[in-house]
């Protein structure tokens, strides 16, 4: 048990480090991580783009990725070590991490060789931006229950209906699409996953806006629109699995990335703070809650080191994934409101001349309810936890062994 | 990087489970609930044949000395298996005090008999309700004499040997007590795990030897030492209680199904999964400072004790919830860890106390 690097790692991550210290900034205290539904403007793109780019061609992007596709070959321990290297910089917004989290490797793992040398390079370098088509109105959490439609004419499919939920739409080239193909069959073997351009005729893209008033998201309606059957990805009907090997890649990435560091500035913030004239964190209720809260942290950054030793190894990222997300999520949302309460009045407040320490505080708890939900809500990740991980039975479902066009689907809105 | 127990620690480990699987299934531990013995006896000796007492005792010393990763491997299993026996109190505190506050001559005396098992230690630092660590004693000494009393005293009355702490010239210290000395009396209590005895001891001018490198500092250290080994001992008998509480879940059936199918239980078993599995990942921290004497041990052996009293505690709580009214009988094993779990919360210091100190830790990091 050892936090030090082999001589081959130590000179990888010298390697590593010597070229983001020439190309890259290093970060201030100040810089926090990314913001969900933060507004991509075009400048944030391009910016986001030129950065790829230049790590494009100079190896450094989707290390993991095959050289022959422009990465690197590089073990999963050089990826580790790169991605802590990388984090000690400041770099601009990740407007890839669909593309590359979760795209490139269901295209890796499922593409043919020609549709990985057909978007592979142009995704890697960042030439091409990707998003994700797969939640619907009526199919959240029940995924395979979506209703978007594909119906096959000579050799393309003609495909109707609404996606939501949709990061950055409207900047993509490409987006990775789910849908029902045969209604005929039960629900999951009726699926059929594509690759889609965005920019194709009978696409049409309406952002939505949060409680947070961010516009991270959209409605993605398509009418019409006609995606060339070389566009498919595997075998049609065999979507759903294709599909799991995306969202085990998106909890990877939800989970990991998340900023519970921030709970350890509670500290300092109940010190600054004053209850009856004493520093709030003199109080003992205080203090062994803000306790509850680091040790969770603390657990979950320690957990990570477990996964990555586990990556590291060659291992894959298992379900127990899910678990980052699943704590995380729920006590980031519970400190930020202890911190409001610990602002008395103030906490009415999201005011950050006004008030500026806990604006944070207040801004994390107006954002905190999506990250619960996005990538599979609570609920869905103790499902995971309880079934794959545990081995405990799978719900009782009702719409077990029945054609996906009998399925009750509630009363008409 | 490798945040990982290496192969040999985990054969280790493994040699461990296979042999408390054949020599301490939880029968062995209801023994000593029903039973006339206080410890199991036989299991203490042969955990010593196996090294574990001296697993931190150098070979000069005659001890296994495989090191605190490995001892923590051993813990863990000790904890799985419920094991009644004086372990922790004598190979976590009492043993470690000794290694690290004593002189040749204390070392020469105790450590080889502590290793092989002939010899039990305890720490008696408590006196009365309410008090969690060693910051203050009545118990006195006097020109190498201890006057005073300590309760609860873990293995207080199969104990050969007390690290006690006490003051002296208004200084808390700790001093070494044969308990067979002229001036010691005990009163065995009544244990809350009756697999883990519980004792008073009373001190009349018994005579006492200075631990003279005990100061305040290697007081606390000891004690994280204490907790981070104790923790692996609590996760390793959470997750016994939760394979249990699922073999037991799987097997039950209502309404025409497994319990373990309804989420209203498959869900607060994934939060217990959570639960342990943040605990271990806490405890690993912590054993990683311990091997590599990082000054993080403060603050790490704090989180990992306070994750790891909770893991276990909420999951034996709900084994008994889960069981329904046969986890409240007397027959199913599910008060075993019921009981162990508080028992191993309460020795050491409750998580309050932990928590709070845990935030002068962090405020003394972030001062400095």
């Amino acid at each position: 048990m050892d936090f030090n690097d082999t001589p081959e790692e130590a000179a990888f991550r010298t390697e590593a480090r010597t070229w983001l210290e020439a190309n890259a900034q290093p970060l201030g205290p100040d810089d926090e991580g990314r913001n969900m539904g933060e507004l991509l403007t075009p400048e944030i793109v391009s910016t986001a783009q030129a950065w790829q780019k230049k790590k494009a061609e100079a190896g450094w992007a989707c290390i993991t990725w095959p050289k022959e596709l422009g990465g690197r070959s590089a073990t999963p321990m050089e990826n580790v070590i790169w991605n802590e290297e990388q984090s000690n910089f400041k770099l601009p917004n990740d407007i890839f991490s669909i593309g590359i989290g979760m795209c490139g490797p269901t295209l890796l793992t499922h593409g043919t060789q020609e549709q990985q040398e057909r978007w592979i390079p142009r995704l890697l370098s960042g030439e091409d931006v990707w998003c994700q088509l797969f939640s619907e109105p009526n199919a959240g959490s029940d995924l395979a229950g979506l209703r978007m439609t594909a119906v096959k004419e000579g050799d393309e499919w003609v495909v109707n209906g609404q996606k939501i939920w949709t990061s950055g739409a409207q900047i993509c080239e490409w987006g990775i699409l789910v849908v029902r193909t045969d209604p005929t069959v039960v629900k999951h073997a009726g699926l059929s996953y594509f690759v889609v351009n965005m920019k194709s005729p009978g696409i049409e893209i309406r952002p939505i806006t949060q409680i947070n008033k961010a516009q991270g998201f959209n409605e993605v309606f398509f009418s019409d629109v006609r995606i060339p059957d070389d566009q498919r990805i595997s075998e049609i009907g065999n979507g759903w699995s294709v599909a799991l090997t995306t969202l085990m890649n998106e909890r990877q990435s939800i989970g990991s990335g998340m900023g519970i560091g921030a709970l350890e500035d509670l500290v300092q913030f109940a010190s600054e703070i004053e209850i009856d004239g004493e520093p709030a964190i003199d109080d003992s209720q205080v203090r062994e809650q803000i306790a509850d809260y680091i040790v969770k942290a603390r657990g979950l950054k320690n957990t990570s080191l477990r996964t990555l030793t586990a990556l590291s190894k060659g291992l894959p990222p298992g379900p127990e994934a899910s678990m980052g997300k699943l704590v995380g999520a729920v006590l980031q949302q519970e400190a930020s409101s202890f911190a409001m309460d610990l602002a008395g009045t103030s906490g009415a407040l999201l005011d950050e001349e006004a008030t500026p320490a806990s604006a944070a505080w207040q801004e994390r708890y107006l954002a905190l309810p999506g990250l619960r939900i996005a990538g599979g809500t609570d609920e869905v990740l103790r499902n995971i936890i309880a079934e794959r991980v545990m081995g405990l039975p799978s719900d009782a479902r009702a719409d077990k062994g029945i054609a996906f066009r009998d399925i009750p689907s509630g009363p008409p809105s | 990087m490798n945040f990982d127990f290496s192969d040999e620690q985990k054969l280790l480990q493994q040699t461990a489970r296979d042999y408390l699987e054949a020599n301490s299934p939880l029968a062995t531990c209801r023994a000593i609930f029903e039973g006339d013995q206080s410890y199991a006896v036989d299991l203490w000796k042969g955990a010593a044949e196996m090294g574990w007492q001296g697993a931190v005792v150098q070979e000069q010393y005659g001890g296994a000395e495989f090191g605190h990763l490995e001892l923590a491997m051993i813990a863990y299993e000790v904890g799985r298996s419920l094991a009644p026996i004086p372990f922790g109190p004598s190979v976590y505190v009492a043993t470690e005090a000794i290694i690290r506050f004593g002189s040749d001559a204390q070392k020469n005396m105790w450590l080889p008999k502590l290793a092989e098992g002939s010899v039990i230690g305890t720490f008696a630092f408590t006196e009365k309700p309410g008090q969690n660590g060693p910051s203050r004693a009545d118990a006195a000494v006097s020109g190498g004499k201890i006057t005073g009393t300590k309760m609860p005293v873990a293995d207080g009355a199969d104990a050969n040997v007390a690290i006690v702490a006490a003051s002296e010239h208004g200084e808390i210290g700790l001093y070494v007590v044969a308990l067979d000395s002229e001036g010691v009396s005990r009163t065995p209590l009544d244990s809350f795990d009756m697999s883990r005895g519980q004792a008073q001891l009373s001190f009349d001018g018994a005579a006492c030897e200075k631990l003279d490198s005990a100061d305040e500092a290697g007081i606390a250290k000891l004690l994280d030492v204490a907790a981070t080994l104790q923790a692996f001992e609590q996760v390793g008998a959470a997750e016994r209680a939760l394979e249990i509480t699922r073999e037991f879940i799987l097997g039950r059936y209502a309404f025409g199904k497994p319990i373990g199918a309804f989420q209203a239980i498959k869900h607060r078993m994934a939060d217990l999964w959570c639960k342990i599995e943040i605990a271990r990942s806490n405890a690993y921290y912590a054993a990683w400072a311990l091997a590599n004497n990082d000054p993080e041990l403060s603050t790490a052996a704090a989180i990992a004790r306070i994750s790891a009293c909770e893991a276990f505690e909420d999951t034996t709580v709900e084994m008994i919830e889960f069981h329904g009214g046969v986890g409240y009988t007397w027959e199913y094993d599910c008060h075993l860890f019921y009981r162990r779990a508080k028992l191993l919360s309460s020795s050491l210091g409750t998580p309050k106390y932990w928590k709070n100190l845990l935030i002068d830790r962090l405020q003394a990091q972030a001062a400095a």
